[in-house]
């Protein structure tokens, strides 16, 4: 094992051992307090551009399997690890070109993320200049602005599953494998279309999918409009990034977090019933707290908006992860709901 | 609110619900109701309910006769009697032999006779998971916790982690919704619950073992381990809050709906006591034998299991499983054991403190080893490796326990430490004083000493210090992070005290409220430079070295028992017979009756000394002796006697196992002012400042000093709650420098009503050992009554042992010859009472002779026709049992007759004057009102 370190933009080292990849990794430095599902949050599309801290003490320890990948890649540029486990996890990350770190103090690590905000960073496998490693971090872009849907999204449309009781596209903008099995699971024929899917290719379906995705959502301005132009027209259910979309097709505002939400244990309330949803999180962009009535779930943490409804629209959308994938099912019925009211629709 | 009171809340809850008593109060069940509780707790309405939901049981039978056992059974199987405690009276059967000899025992064990034989998952992993639900139906998790030992051992006897360590996300959240399932399906409405899970490690098929619908000593460690106090939101759920309109006390920004999540790892460890139970079978399986738990918390998982390991305390010596860290027991996850065999793997490399250098020393902390650990591996002292260790600069850091993993700004104060991290939460220095606990509980240590450390810990922050407790028993009050302004939860170990120290920088440390251990600590505390408050090392060193105590009580002209010490048998033997037998021959290393034997003639002590090793304390023994227990105040001069308490059992039984009773009633006027001096004297000659307990005995009219402890004693929250005064707090007063005069205490403080304290023996729980009262303390627990006189005070507090006294039938009496003549009274006032007397040979001899009906009964080592004595009381043919023992051991009659009256759940008394008393009691209780302890106390100061 070599040595390694984490720079960040505001000058603040942390030093580990290698345990992943060779050479270096830049990204946004974040956390997550998920304790279960490394595999599937490194997969996961929507940490595209990131590097990802566990606050989970020990990462690792029940190896590996290819079906728990979210994706067909990993999407995280590094890792953080106070205790990494392998050999699995750590060949399955020297594997997959993650540069990871163990041995780090996740924790101040944690701790200063939280108190600063995520900011931009470089994990660096071996030795290296200091003060280099912080003027390249320096150096590279955030992420506020910047579209990554495209990077992330698939390039053709393609079909996942192919009979169903409701006729389903999913506008990939870094969709998650969890999302289409739990559609699939829910009785949808789905089809996956690029992030860049316009009106004619999406309008015939009988339900819409915003998937979730990496990133800022204000830059991804055709894809906001192409929701904007579906509305009402059909059925459309976003998730995190698609929630964000939906939002601000609606004229809601997004705005970025001071370190997010990443982790399994976030409570939201459903306004409606009262009643809280623990649920899996991974967001760093948010939709601004609002009093309009179509805000239907809050995060209990912030209050940030969680959920929303436009029943006039037939359109509605979580910033949590209903699929879960890592996480708790609590919200699963959401999706299998929502199939069947596209379903019954189709009947009517 | 019957879900916050164990087993037995649940159990007489119902009672009240079939009685019809909280119906005709109209008074409503709050947290689960009666069917709620039936769901859960009745085997075969349980597994229904899970089947319905789903999910699967083991395969099962309900069995309420012998008779009905299915002639197809496949072996192993596991025997739960329903409606026990700590799966009682239940085992693994691997035969049908097996089978019969458990199930007769499984089934009286149960109050309704109801035994479930199921599949036995040896072998399978388990799993708990601690779920709390309101009344709009939100579900949380609170805590995951996996047992490294396999199915089959009890729970509380497993050593357990958590989080859970060796599931996938996949995995695990398919336990969470079968969890949730399950809180459902029972219906548990508001409050916490434990649902126990086994998992095939290969095929994960799951099985739901078992739901208590109530907090549980898993739900207590859950708490401890997550920062999320589990009874206190289940509290607030059964008024009508729901989870989100309760704060999380740690962030205080964010509600109770929300799932813990740790950045840190959490280890159990159970505390055995098996030497104090010479013949028990030390084999784990379903029924609870560990007496305590300690828990560890670290970085990594051998962080934190290490800590639990040491922080057990246990006795070198004595048997237990895990002895050693790299002990790994059989069947364990292969994740754990490659975990341990890192720690062993790099201590192995480890040759030399001169070799290490900082890195390593980092390394090898972060795995959990302790400087002790690293010192014997280099054959040094500890004291050497830490000095190195320091020199490199390396020390703990302290981090918080936050419920959130960091997420959340939390001013939490509940701290552990770990290697290699910067150090969050820095005190003050110089306004704290630093409480040091009992640690786990075991037999001699128990909750008292937490009761004194909790007064403490509120007392010193009433006089305007920052109160901070170190401690690792997550049963315990202390380990609550409000009971102090900062809590430390790390084994109670030289190396981590001391760092706690050095980061607190406090005022003073005080030893005298947790037990023994705190003591050990004492002097390494103040070789360090810190202040103990109160009483000094000193002192204590003074009272514990048996010459130097000796010269003290010597100069003092007080009387103790003479004594001597040998090494070898016949050293002894001289030794005996100067001092005139009988003798009480002990180890000197041990306290709290370890190993200790009474010996009536020479042979006896040669028997003695054959199983003691090295040096061994003689005392002459004082048969027939009024034995007193005192605590005391003492502000280094002036000495409070506060209360001074009499042994029911006669002397040879350990104070911690005899019932006692205050004030003394056998003490004349005179003989008080005999023992105020004595105590007195004693105060200022060791010049104790605090609690001061010393044992004493009156013999032929002379007054004999036993033993003198200057701390808090087992007996400080009795004579507390008996006399009404915080005996706690005016200890700390004193401690932080008051005088006696300054604290206001009553002139007398002996209280008008009768309060009896007696001990809960936990001899239905080792079977094989032989349930006697001896000089080995032996109990795990006790139960306290007051009442106007000793005979309601005593039947009460028998009634609340669970050892009920009868009120009239058959009394089964077989005593040792040394008692024959003191018997003759008791069988007396038996016949008196209405009852028939039974007894075998000899002693019916004696009370025929003594003009008693009796009927005889042979032993069962008797030849003869007709049922033995054994069979008797099996039959449930004796109401209650007197028997003294001849000698004690196994296979004797005596042990087969005290074994009989254990599993038949017959009053059994094996002294005389426990005889006596309970005699006294039948005859003479009173029916009483119950009166709550607060208007009892309040009435006392009225008065």
């Amino acid at each position: 094992m070599s040595g390694g370190l984490l720079a960040l933009e505001d000058g603040s080292v942390f030093r580990g051992e290698s345990v992943g990849a060779d050479g270096f990794a830049f990204g946004e430095a974040v956390f997550t307090t998920a304790m279960t599902g490394y595999q599937e949050i490194v997969t996961d599309p929507s940490f595209a551009e990131q590097i990802v801290t566990f606050t989970a003490p020990m990462v690792g320890n029940y190896g590996v399997e290819h079906v728990r990948s979210e994706s067909t890649r990993a999407h995280a540029r590094a890792v953080v690890m106070r205790e990494a486990r392998g050999p699995a996890w750590t060949d399955w990350l020297r594997e997959h070109g993650l540069v990871a770190l163990t041995g780090v103090d996740t924790r101040t690590l944690t701790l200063h993320l939280r108190d600063r905000g995520a900011m931009r960073a470089i994990a660096v496998a071996g030795d290296a200049s200091v003060d280099e490693a912080i003027r390249a971090a320096q150096a590279h872009p955030g992420l506020v602005g910047r579209s990554l849907a495209a990077d992330v999204s698939c390039t053709e449309p393609y079909v996942a599953s192919d009979s169903g009781r409701a006729r389903i596209a999913v506008v990939d903008y870094g969709c998650k494998r969890s999302i289409l099995q739990r559609l699939a699971a829910a009785g949808a024929a789905v089809t996956v279309f690029p992030h860049s899917a316009q009106v004619r290719d999406l309008h015939a379906f009988e339900g819409i999918l915003l998937s979730n995705g990496p990133g800022d959502p204000e830059p991804l301005h055709d894809e906001v409009e192409t929701v904007r132009v579906l509305l009402g027209r059909v059925p459309m259910l976003g998730i995190c990034l698609g929630h964000q979309l939906l939002a601000l097709a609606t004229g809601h505002e997004t705005y970025k977090l001071p370190f997010g939400h990443r982790g399994a244990n976030h409570p939201v309330l459903d306004k409606r019933s009262d009643r809280v949803l623990v649920t899996s999180q991974n967001h760093g962009f948010a939709v601004r707290a609002s009093a309009a009535k179509e805000v239907t779930h809050v995060s209990l943490y912030d209050g940030t908006v969680e959920g929303l409804d436009f029943p006039w629209l037939r359109a509605r959308s979580v910033q949590f992860h209903p699929e879960a994938g890592p996480g708790p099912h609590d919200a699963w019925p959401l999706l299998d709901e929502w199939v069947g009211e596209v379903s019954l629709a189709k009947a009517a | 609110m019957p879900t916050l009171g164990g087993q037995t809340a649940l159990n007489l809850a119902l009672e009240l619900v079939a009685e019809g008593v909280l119906e005709a109060l109209d008074v409503e069940l709050i947290g689960a109701g009666p069917d709620v509780i039936r769901r859960a707790e009745d085997r075969e309405l349980f597994r229904e309910t899970v089947r319905l939901a789903g999910l699967k049981v083991p395969e099962s039978t309900i069995v309420t006769d012998p008779a009905d056992v299915p002639v197809d059974l496949s072996f192993p199987v596991i025997l739960r009697p329903a409606f026990t405690l700590g799966g009682h009276g239940g085992g693994t059967a691997r035969s049908w032999d097996e089978l019969q000899a458990l199930l007769d025992r499984a089934l009286t064990e149960s109050p309704v006779r109801q035994v479930l034989i199921e599949e036995s998952l040896l072998g399978w992993d388990e799993f708990e998971l601690e779920v709390i639900r309101d009344r709009r139906d939100n579900v949380v998790i609170v805590c995951s916790i996996e047992n490294l030992d396999p199915m089959g051992v009890h729970t509380g006897d497993s050593v357990t982690v958590a989080p859970q360590m060796t599931l996938s996300d996949q995995a695990y959240q398919e336990l969470r919704d079968a969890a949730i399932d399950v809180i459902r399906a029972v219906g548990v409405e508001c409050g916490g619950s434990n649902i126990q899970f086994a998992r095939h490690r290969e095929s994960g098929e799951l099985r739901v073992i078992e739901m208590n619908p109530r907090v549980s000593r898993s739900s207590a460690l859950a708490s401890k381990a997550t920062g999320y106090p589990i009874a206190k939101v289940a509290a607030k759920l059964a008024v009508g809050y729901t989870l989100d309109e309760i704060p999380n006390d740690l962030t205080g920004t964010t509600p109770a709906s929300f799932e813990p999540t740790l950045d840190y790892v959490v280890v159990k460890a159970p505390r055995f006591a098996f030497e104090k139970f010479p013949g028990a079978e030390t084999e784990l399986g379903t029924q609870m034998k560990s007496v305590g738990e300690a828990m560890g918390i670290g970085r990594t998982f051998t962080e934190a299991f290490l800590k639990a390991i040491r922080s057990r305390e246990s006795d070198d010596k004595s048997a237990t499983p895990w002895p050693r860290f790299s002990v790994v027991p059989e069947d364990v996850h292969p994740w754990f054991r490659s975990e341990i065999e890192r720690v062993h793997a790099a201590l192995d490399r480890v040759t030399s403190l001169d070799d290490l250098v900082a890195e390593d020393w980092v390394r090898l902390k972060r795995l959990g080893l302790s400087d002790a650990d690293i010192a014997a591996q280099c054959r040094t002292t500890e004291e050497q490796a830490r000095a190195k260790r320091r020199s490199w600069g390396v020390k703990p850091a302290f981090r918080r326990v936050d419920t959130c993993a960091g997420e959340v700004e939390a001013g939490s104060n509940y701290l552990y430490s770990t290697w290699g991290e910067q150090d969050e939460a820095n005190p003050a220095p110089g306004r704290s004083v630093v409480i040091l606990g009992s640690g786990p509980n075991r037999i001699g240590q128990g909750i008292e000493f937490d009761y004194c450390c909790v007064h403490a810990a509120k007392t010193f922050r009433e006089l305007g210090y920052e109160a901070v407790m170190v401690n690792c028993n997550p049963e315990t009050v202390s380990t609550d992070y409000d009971t102090s302004d900062r809590l430390y939860f790390e084994p109670l170990c030289t190396e981590e005290v001391l760092a706690i120290c050095d980061r607190e920088r406090p005022v003073g440390v005080v030893t005298q409220f947790g037990g023994q251990t705190p003591l050990k600590l004492a002097k390494a505390l103040e070789a360090a430079g810190h202040r103990v408050l109160g009483t000094s090392p000193e002192a204590i060193d003074l009272a514990e070295d048996r010459e130097r105590f000796g010269a003290l009580l010597d100069g003092l002209q007080i009387r103790c028992p003479d004594w001597s010490t040998a090494t070898t048998p016949d050293e002894a033997v001289v030794a005996a017979e100067r001092i005139g037998y009988p003798v009480l021959v002990r180890p000197s290393y041990v306290l709290g009756g370890r190993a200790m034997r009474v010996c009536y003639g020479p042979e006896e002590v040669l028997l003695a000394m054959a199983s003691a090793h090295g040096r061994v304390l003689l005392d002459r023994f004082l048969e027939q002796a009024l034995e007193l227990d005192v605590d005391a105040l003492c502000d280094g001069e002036d000495t409070y006697v506060a209360a001074v308490m009499q042994h029911v059992e006669e002397a040879g039984v350990h104070s911690g196992d005899s019932a006692c009773v205050l004030p003394a009633p056998a003490l004349s006027p005179l003989e008080r002012t005999y023992v105020d001096e004595v105590v007195r004297e004693l105060g200022a000659a060791l010049g104790v400042v605090g609690l001061l307990n010393v044992q004493l005995a009156i013999a032929e009219g002379e007054l004999y000093v036993l033993e003198v402890n200057p701390r808090a004693s087992r007996t400080v929250p009795f004579a507390s709650k008996a006399s009404g005064i915080n005996l706690v707090a005016a200890a700390c007063r004193l401690a932080a420098g008051a005088n006696l005069g300054e604290l206001d205490l009553p002139a007398d403080p002996t209280p008008t009503q009768v309060s009896v304290k007696a001990a809960v023996l936990p001899f239905a729980r080792f079977p094989g050992a032989d349930p006697v009262l001896g000089p080995e303390m032996r109990a795990t627990g006790e139960v306290m009554a007051t009442a106007a006189d000793f005979p309601t005070a005593f039947a009460k507090a028998e009634r609340a042992a669970g050892r009920a006294l009868p009120a009239g039938g058959t009394a089964f009496i077989s005593v040792c010859d040394t008692h024959k003549e003191a018997i003759v009274p008791v069988a007396h006032a038996l016949v008196g009472l209405g009852f028939d007397l039974v007894a075998t040979a000899g002693t019916a001899h004696v009370l025929a002779a003594a003009g008693l009906a009796v009927e005889y009964v042979r032993k069962v080592t008797e030849p003869g026709e007709g049922p033995t004595v054994v069979d008797l009381v099996r039959r449930g043919r004796c109401d209650l049992v007197v028997n003294t023992p001849q000698g004690s051991g196994a296979r004797t009659d005596g042990y087969l007759i005290r074994e009989a009256a254990l599993a038949a759940r017959v009053p059994c008394i094996t002294t005389i004057s426990g005889a006596a008393a309970a005699v006294e009691a039948i005859a003479h209780a009173q029916p009483e009102i119950s009166v709550s302890l607060q208007e009892r106390i309040s009435a006392v100061r009225a008065s």
